[in-house]
């Protein structure tokens, strides 16, 4: 691919006080690609996407996203980085005392100047996007998991953003559910351009959507392999991503 | 086609030819940036002009979001109101499937759930009392159930746990209830004072803060505390609990959930609620010793000489078993708020306050009751 980059990680050292989860990882995320973060239980790939996404401060290095650095910047230059992407939570965050057309009308309501018979069209294309057409006056809490998840990713889309992070997308889902979901993301990628940044440890997921992916290592606190899903599985030297992407118990070979 | 092309758009032309036919040329871009002002430039002007037919050409449009999308729906809208023609032109293979507005043909509100008519929600809110009163009853069944099977079983007490919220309810209390029963003392004699000084009846402060304190505010004051900081938290920790799933998980691995939560609470209050009445009595009086002594020329052991008549043992015990009585229904009408919630976050905030309500209502009609049984003994 010879896009440019739209997220740069360098030399990134996260951690939480003296206790130190990645250590100095550097990678790059190509604008229009869907791009992975894996690795084992307590690696640090939420401690990732927290930094990724500006919850969290890096203990040190720098955080780029789309040219602008988000661990110096200003408040204000913040908000403006925030604008350019949306987050699906693992548990989709909705707003539990707000309706599901409530939910995806809140961030166009606050940041366009839309007449609000337009939002409420909008609304309807947003969910008719994740088919979710008759769902809009129900409350998160009336509907599954799945709903809910594609009701959390119409809202994280609501103002079309450059790059959706998804944490841990699958969790919670039944297979079909969770497949639909990887269809849902690919069709949103291919049709918008949208580059995806997706937090898992879904093999199927995996397969299905990443073009690229980074697997994180718990004992070196780095990155383990870098590279193409399919080809990491067949070809990588180390044991441990082997191991991973086989599924298998003891260490490969 | 790729947002990251997009730019605002950059230039539209209107062509208007013989019959009222109005031919909109757009090029450049149309996405969330420009949406708002579009509509509006585009919508007024259809308003005004009122063409019979409006043809718009997307042939040098290269980029269109869902935003885009919304600019030409709402003036297919605008057309079709008046049954006037409308048709787009020359839109891109990318862009054609999302201006099909399948399912958005005509211009239909999103219907707001509306309220329920006055008999309904009288009809509905009757069952919901009626509802709670019964969770209520079969809620003290378990509890007492509990209680006894603790008595039985002594060792099953959850014995950290209780001291915890001996430690939470009673200690930490200390402060706020001493310093609160403190100032309503100092509020009582002043009050009073002023009064009694007319007839030159000062010494009648003392007995007045006494009994005062003692016989009804040091309970209810330390009551209404204890439901704020003690009612409340059990509904919030046991809410969230609740839905969190936490409770089901206790009950499927064989704990009875009322003996493990709200046994420890129960008995914990019940200990330590009477003891805070004994302080709040004892710093209301302090506080009124300090206007006798400060304002009234009392001597402190003629302030105290007088309180010690005007209260008797009997008194204080009343006092102590009132509020053992508060504190039991605080802590169980809080842990059943919290059994009650369902739902989200907003259900948690709900039960809280309504532990606060409920117990500070329930203590209320209990002091009352406690009244006229004092009356008749």
């Amino acid at each position: 691919m010879t896009s440019k980059a739209i997220i740069q990680v360098k030399n990134l050292v996260a951690g939480y006080g003296d206790d130190i989860i990645l250590d100095r990882i550097s990678f790059e995320v190509y604008e229009g690609e869907i791009f992975g973060i894996l690795g084992g239980s307590g690696c640090g790939k939420s401690t990732l996407l927290k930094h990724l996404i500006g919850l969290l401060n890096p203990l040190s290095g720098q955080i780029i996203i789309d040219g602008e650095d988000s661990t110096l910047c200003d408040e204000t230059a913040f908000k403006q980085i925030i604008r350019k992407f949306g987050v699906l939570y693992q548990s989709a965050a909705l707003l539990g005392s707000l309706t599901i057309a409530e939910n995806v009308a809140l961030p166009i309501k606050e940041f366009t100047d839309l007449p609000p018979p337009s939002i409420e069209n909008l609304v309807k294309m947003k969910l008719s996007l994740v088919h979710l057409e008759g769902y809009e006056n129900y409350l998160p809490s009336e509907v599954s998991g799945g709903m809910q998840k594609r009701a959390g990713l119409a809202r994280a889309m609501a103002l079309n953003p450059k790059i959706l992070f998804f944490d841990e997308p699958s969790a919670g889902l039944d297979p079909i559910i969770s497949a639909e979901l990887d269809q849902l993301i690919k069709q949103i990628n291919k049709n918008q351009g949208t580059t995806m940044v997706i937090v898992t440890h879904e093999l199927m997921s995996i397969f299905q959507v990443a073009e690229r992916v980074i697997l994180l290592d718990k004992l070196s606190k780095g990155i383990l392999e870098e590279g193409e899903p399919h080809y990491l599985k067949e070809h990588s030297r180390n044991a441990f991503v082997k191991q991973f992407f086989n599924r298998l118990i003891e260490p490969a070979a | 086609m790729n947002n990251q092309n997009a730019s605002p758009i950059s230039d539209y032309h209107i062509t208007e030819d013989g019959a009222e036919r109005v031919t909109l040329s757009l090029s450049g871009g149309m996405d969330v940036t420009n949406a708002a002002r579009l509509i509006e430039l585009f919508s007024s002007w259809i308003k005004a002009r009122r063409p019979q037919a409006l043809i718009v050409d997307l042939q040098g449009v290269h980029y269109l979001d869902d935003f885009g999308a919304l600019v030409l729906l709402e003036l297919k809208y605008l057309m079709d109101e008046g049954q006037r023609t409308f048709e787009i032109r020359n839109a891109r293979p990318e862009i054609e499937p999302l201006i099909h507005f399948e399912g958005l043909e005509k211009r239909a509100p999103l219907i707001k759930n509306r309220p329920p008519g006055v008999p309904v929600r009288m009809g509905a809110a009757a069952i919901r009392i009626g509802a709670d009163i019964k969770y209520m009853v079969s809620f003290i069944g378990s509890v007492f159930l509990a209680l006894l099977y603790t008595c039985r079983h002594p060792r099953s007490l959850r014995r950290d746990d209780t001291l915890y919220y001996m430690q939470k309810t009673g200690v930490d209390a200390v402060p706020i209830v001493g310093l609160i029963s403190f100032l309503l003392g100092v509020i009582i004699a002043f009050m009073s004072a002023a009064q009694l000084r007319q007839f030159s009846a000062n010494h009648l402060v003392a007995m007045l803060v006494g009994m005062g304190m003692v016989k009804e505010l040091g309970p209810i004051m330390t009551a209404i505390i204890v439901a704020g900081r003690s009612g409340s938290a059990f509904a919030a920790e046991i809410g969230t609990m609740r839905i969190s799933d936490e409770i089901d998980a206790l009950f499927t691995m064989g704990f009875d959930p009322t003996r493990f939560l709200v046994v420890p609470k129960i008995i914990a209050s019940v200990v330590v609620v009477p003891l805070l009445t004994l302080f709040s009595d004892l710093f209301g009086i302090l506080g009124g010793l300090f206007i006798g002594i400060s304002m009234l020329d009392l001597t402190a052991g003629a302030y105290l000489t007088e309180t010690i008549r005007s209260i008797t043992l009997g008194d204080v015990l009343v006092s102590y078993v009132k509020s053992l009585v508060f504190a039991f229904l605080i802590a169980w009408i809080g842990c059943l708020r919290g059994f009650q919630v369902r739902g989200g976050a907003a259900a948690v905030g709900q039960a809280t306050t309504s532990a606060v309500v409920s117990s500070i209502f329930l203590t209320i009609v209990a002091d009352a009751v406690f009244a006229v049984i004092q009356r008749y003994w």
